[in-house]
C-alpha cells in the first residue's frame, strides 16, 4: 500500500510510525519492570523464608507436646486447622444464607438490602484488631467465655462474615437469569429453585469466597492473642485457650530467643497456605466441570 | 422474509403441512394404524379429523392491561386460545407479543413493577387467583427464546420437572426422562449422552431438549417465546415439524418474528401493535384477507 502514496507522504508516515513504536516500546518495558518487580518481591519472601526455615525444621519442632526447650509447633498446626473449621462452620451458613435473601429473596426496593450492603462494606475494610477488641469485650469478658477457641473463632467468624456474604452475593448473582426463568418455568417454588440450580451454579465462585476466609484466618494474629489466647496446646474443649501458627510465630518471634524456629515455623503455614489453596482450585475445578 | 410474494407461499405451505402431518410418535396404537393406510388415505382422514371451529376453548384472556411501571405495554386485550390448536402471535418489536405469552404462566410475577388489570382463565379459573402459581406453571409449560438448559447432564435436565412435582422412584423417573426425550423427538440423538452435559449439545439440541423438559411434566398448554430465533435454519425445521405434531396433545401458543413460520405452522394467528391486539383470526384469513389495514401491511412486509 505504501507504494500508492507520494514519497513526502511516505516519510512522514514512517517517521510517525517509528515515534509511536519508541513509545510503545517505553510502554512495554514499564509493564515488564512491573510484572518482574511484583513477582520479584514475592519470590524474594518465598525464597527467603524457605532458605531461614528450612535447616531448621527439626524432628523435636512436630514434637505433640509442646515445652520452652523444643517450642514444638504441633499444637498450634492442630489449633489452626481446629480453630480454622470452627468458623467457617459458623460463618458459611450466616454468610451464604444472608446472600441467598439479598440476591434472591428481598425485593429490588426492601431497604434492609441497601442497609446490609453498607454495614457489610464496612465491615471488610475495618482492621482485625478492632474484631480482637470487640471480642475481648464481648465474647471473653462479657459473656466470660474467657479467652478460647470458641471466643477466638467467633471472633474470626464475625471477621469473614462479611467477605463470605458478598462472594456468595455476586456468585449468585452471576448465574444468568434464564435459569431462574427456567426452573420457575418449569413449576419449581424459590426454594427448589435456589438449592437446585442456583447454588450448583455457583459453587466455584462460593467456594473462592470461602477460601479467601480461610487464608484470612490462617493469616490472623492480631484478632487471636486477645480472644483466643496463646496457650500453645491442643484444646480439651471449645473453651479451653489455643495458640494459632500466627500467634505461635508472632510469640516466638516476640520472646526473641527462638528466631531459627520461627522461619521454620513459617515454612510449615506457608505450606499450609499452599495446600489449603491446591486442595480449593481442585474442588472449583471440578464443580465447574459439573 | 417480508418479499411481496409472503402470500401465496404460506398458503402452499400451510396447506403441505396440513397434509403431510403425522400423528403424534409416541401414540403406538395410531402409530400402527397408520403404517397400514395409504398417504391420501391418512391424508383424508387427519383433514377430516382437523378441528374446523376451536372445538374447546382453554385460555380465555379478557380485558387485560398490563403495566410496567407508568409504561402500559398491553391494551385491553381480549383473546380466546382453543384446544390443539397453534396460535402465533406475531407483531414487530415491542408491540407487547412476549409480554402476553409470559402473562399466560404468570412469568410477568418475577419482573419488579409488572402489574395488570383483568383476568386470564384457563379452563375457566382465573390464573391469578383460582390455582396455585406453580401448579400453573406445571400445567402451562414454557420454552424460552435463548436455549436454557440447566448446567447439568441431559437426564437430570429432563429429570428436573418430574422431581420438582414429587416423582421420587428412578423407574417412573426413567420412563417420564423417556417419555420426554421421544415426544420431543430426541430420544434416539441422544438416549447414549444421557450422562452428558446439556451445555455441550447443539444449540438446536439444546433448544429440543428444553421442550423435553417442559413436556416432561405433561403441560396442558405449552407456550413458546420465539423458540427458533437463536437457531439455524435446519434446527427451525426440525422444531416446526414436532411443534406441529405436539398439538395432538397439547394446546401450543408461539410468538414468532418470523411471518412465514406463524403462517406454516399456526391454525390461528393475532397481531399486535403497540400494545393492542389488532387482529386474530385463522391463519389463512390473516394472511389472505386480513380484515385491519395495519395487518394487510405488516403480513406484506410494509414495515417491521
Amino acid at each position: 500500500m505504501s507504494q500508492a502514496i507520494s514519497p513526502t507522504i511516505n516519510s512522514r508516515l514512517t517517521r510517525r510510525t517509528r515515534s509511536r513504536s519508541i513509545g510503545a516500546w517505553i510502554l512495554r518495558l514499564l509493564v515488564y519492570l512491573g510484572a518482574l518487580l511484583s513477582v520479584g518481591v514475592l519470590l524474594f519472601i518465598v525464597v527467603y523464608i524457605l532458605i531461614m526455615g528450612i535447616p531448621h525444621l527439626s524432628p523435636a519442632l512436630f514434637d505433640p507436646v509442646y515445652n520452652s526447650t523444643n517450642v514444638s509447633l504441633m499444637p498450634a498446626l492442630a489449633n489452626t486447622l481446629l480453630i480454622t473449621l470452627v468458623a467457617l462452620v459458623i460463618a458459611v451458613p450466616l454468610g451464604l444464607g444472608a446472600a441467598i435473601y439479598l440476591t434472591e429473596y428481598a425485593g429490588r426496593k426492601n431497604r434492609i438490602v441497601g442497609a446490609v450492603r453498607v454495614t457489610a462494606e464496612t465491615l471488610s475494610g475495618i482492621p482485625s484488631i478492632v474484631y480482637g477488641l470487640f471480642g475481648l469485650l464481648f465474647f471473653v469478658t462479657y459473656l466470660n467465655w474467657r479467652m478460647s477457641l470458641i471466643s477466638g473463632a467467633l471472633t474470626l467468624a464475625i471477621m469473614i462474615l462479611p467477605l463470605i456474604m458478598r462472594t456468595s452475593e455476586e456468585a449468585l448473582k452471576a448465574v444468568p437469569d434464564l435459569y431462574r426463568e427456567g426452573s420457575f418455568g418449569l413449576g419449581a417454588g424459590r426454594l427448589r429453585t435456589v438449592l437446585r440450580v442456583l447454588l450448583p451454579s455457583a459453587t466455584p465462585g462460593i467456594l473462592a469466597g470461602i477460601l479467601l476466609g480461610i487464608g484470612r484466618i490462617v493469616g490472623e494474629s492480631a484478632a487471636l492473642i486477645y480472644t483466643a489466647g496463646t496457650v500453645a496446646e491442643i484444646p480439651s474443649g471449645l473453651f479451653d485457650s489455643t495458640r494459632t501458627l500466627s500467634v505461635h510465630m508472632y510469640v516466638l518471634a516476640s520472646e526473641g530467643l527462638h528466631v531459627e524456629q520461627t522461619y521454620a515455623t513459617a515454612v510449615v503455614l506457608l505450606l499450609l497456605v499452599l495446600i489449603i489453596n491446591t486442595l480449593a482450585a481442585t474442588l472449583v475445578r471440578r464443580f465447574a466441570k459439573g | 422474509m417480508h418479499s411481496p410474494n409472503t402470500r401465496p407461499i404460506s398458503v402452499t405451505v400451510d396447506l403441505t403441512h396440513k397434509t403431510a402431518y403425522r400423528p403424534f410418535i409416541a401414540d403406538a396404537d395410531v402409530a400402527i394404524q397408520s403404517a397400514d393406510i395409504t398417504p391420501a388415505q391418512e391424508a383424508e382422514t387427519i383433514l377430516a379429523n382437523l378441528p374446523l371451529e376451536p372445538t374447546v376453548e382453554r385460555i380465555a384472556i379478557k380485558h387485560l392491561d398490563l403495566f410496567y411501571g407508568s409504561f402500559q405495554a398491553l391494551k385491553d386485550i381480549n383473546l380466546s386460545i382453543a384446544s390443539n390448536q397453534i396460535t402465533a402471535f406475531i407483531g414487530p418489536s415491542g408491540c407487547g407479543k412476549s409480554t402476553l405469552i409470559k402473562s399466560l404462566n404468570r412469568m410477568n410475577d418475577l419482573i419488579d413493577g409488572c402489574r395488570h388489570t383483568g383476568a386470564i382463565l384457563l379452563d375457566g379459573i382465573d390464573i391469578d387467583t383460582g390455582i396455585n402459581v406453580n401448579l400453573l406453571r406445571k400445567r402451562v409449560g414454557m420454552v424460552f427464546q435463548k436455549p436454557n438448559p440447566f448446567p447439568m447432564n441431559v437426564y437430570d435436565n429432563v429429570a428436573f420437572g418430574p422431581r420438582t412435582h414429587g416423582i421420587k422412584g428412578k423407574a417412573q423417573l426413567d420412563e417420564a426422562v423417556e417419555k420426554a426425550l421421544v415426544d420431543a423427538a430426541l430420544f434416539d440423538e441422544l438416549k447414549d449422552r444421557l450422562k452428558e452435559n446439556a451445555l455441550g449439545l447443539s444449540g438446536g439440541q439444546q433448544q429440543r431438549l428444553c421442550i423435553a423438559r417442559a413436556l416432561a411434566v405433561q403441560p396442558e398448554v405449552l407456550l413458546m417465546d420465539e423458540p427458533t430465533s437463536a437457531l439455524d435454519p435446519i434446527s427451525t425445521a426440525r422444531i416446526e415439524e414436532l411443534v406441529v405434531q405436539l398439538k395432538e396433545h397439547l394446546t401450543i401458543v408461539i410468538v414468532t418474528h418470523n411471518m412465514q413460520q406463524a403462517a406454516r405452522i399456526s391454525d390461528k394467528t393475532a397481531f399486535f401493535l403497540l400494545g393492542e391486539l389488532i387482529e386474530a383470526a385463522p391463519t389463512q384469513d390473516i394472511f389472505m384477507m386480513p380484515q385491519d389495514e395495519r395487518t394487510a401491511d405488516y403480513v406484506a412486509g410494509r414495515f417491521g
